[in-house]
């Protein structure tokens, strides 16, 4: 791009930025405070935590299509690749000894970790969604350290565990429905119904997760054929 | 200036930065690193002035929480088409944009 649009297009996004700017200075007093909300009906919620009580139980909503959006990218990127799960792609090159020995070692203490952090988000901060992310760098270790055979699980199997959280999820969102409203948990049963949820969640969550990265297209892989 | 919003202007800066980036880079990979960054902006605004006044919001940390999640897999998406653009064309920019075409 040529000197003058490049200024240009500088010059505009420097505009928005100073009216962003001009318009966060000068915001009103929010009118409702949704912190305070979340406060005061935390007891019914099931868990102490209040971001986890948000994210899994006032608005679960979110949470449930932004699992259904994660299953769509890996399909997406399923498409774009041309796999099918279970054949990942060819590692490069030989992994070092030391990398094998140093995966042995660390991908226990991080299953170890993602339990933890599960269990931990029902009090303080944790939860499903930092533990799959940790289960996931797992995954990922242990294939680049050559550990982890390529076609290692079977297709079903596989596609099996993808979707097992997002259907735990719906099911048990959905069977309050008779009483006429989605989410609804009995505020007894709440804990534990918050609990199954996210082990589902962090089981799939780590195996899309893991599949967003092992699933990328090969480089120049579609000459072969 | 409390810090929230010191971190919602912050975002602010983010975000113009990469909008502009978006825009102005040419290849691919640097295009979806800027539109992190301007994610990574819009986040920060978030949670930065739900905080400007002292008090924490669960609820717009929760939803910076699942933007975050969604960001990597639309992140992941698109690196996944850019390698099929380079499996096709040769080259991780949109063919347009080089000169004389």
């Amino acid at each position: 791009m040529k000197l003058l649009p490049r200024l240009g297009v500088t010059a505009v996004f420097a505009v928005l930025a100073a009216v962003l700017v001009h318009a966060v200075l000068n915001l009103p007093e929010p009118a409702v405070r949704l912190g305070g909300a979340v406060d005061k009906a935390l007891g019914q919620s099931g868990v102490s935590h209040p971001v986890t009580a948000v994210l899994l139980n006032f608005r679960g909503y979110d949470t449930l299509l932004e699992t259904a959006v994660l299953l769509l990218a890996l399909i997406g990127v399923l498409t774009a690749s041309g796999q099918v799960p279970g054949s990942m792609r060819r590692l490069p090159s030989t992994p070092h000894a030391f990398l094998q020995s140093l995966a042995r070692l660390v991908s226990p203490l991080m299953v170890l970790a993602a339990g933890y952090l599960l269990w931990a988000g029902s009090h303080r901060p944790g939860g499903a969604f930092q533990a799959a992310a940790v289960l996931a760098a797992g995954i990922i270790l242990l294939y680049l350290a050559g550990l982890l055979p390529a076609n290692a699980a079977s297709t079903s199997s596989l596609r099996a565990g993808l979707l097992a959280g997002f259907l735990i999820f719906l099911a048990l969102a959905a069977a309050p429905l008779r009483n006429g409203a989605l989410l609804q948990y009995p505020v007894e049963m709440a804990g534990a119904l918050i609990l199954l949820i996210e082990s589902g969640l962090t089981l799939s969550l780590a195996l899309t997760l893991a599949g967003l990265f092992l699933c990328l297209p090969d480089e120049f892989e579609e000459e072969d054929d | 200036m409390t810090p929230g919003l010191l971190f919602a202007l912050t975002g602010i800066a983010l975000f113009a930065c990469g909008a502009a980036g978006v825009i102005l880079a040419p290849h691919l990979l640097r295009k979806i690193i800027s539109f992190n960054v301007m994610g990574s902006g819009a986040f920060l605004v978030l949670v930065g002035l739900a905080q400007r006044d002292g008090g924490v919001d669960a609820v717009s940390q929760a939803m910076v929480l699942t933007g975050i999640v969604v960001s990597i897999a639309a992140t992941a998406l698109a690196l996944a088409l850019a390698r099929r653009l380079l499996n096709q064309c040769g080259e991780m920019r949109f063919p347009a944009e080089t000169p004389d075409d």
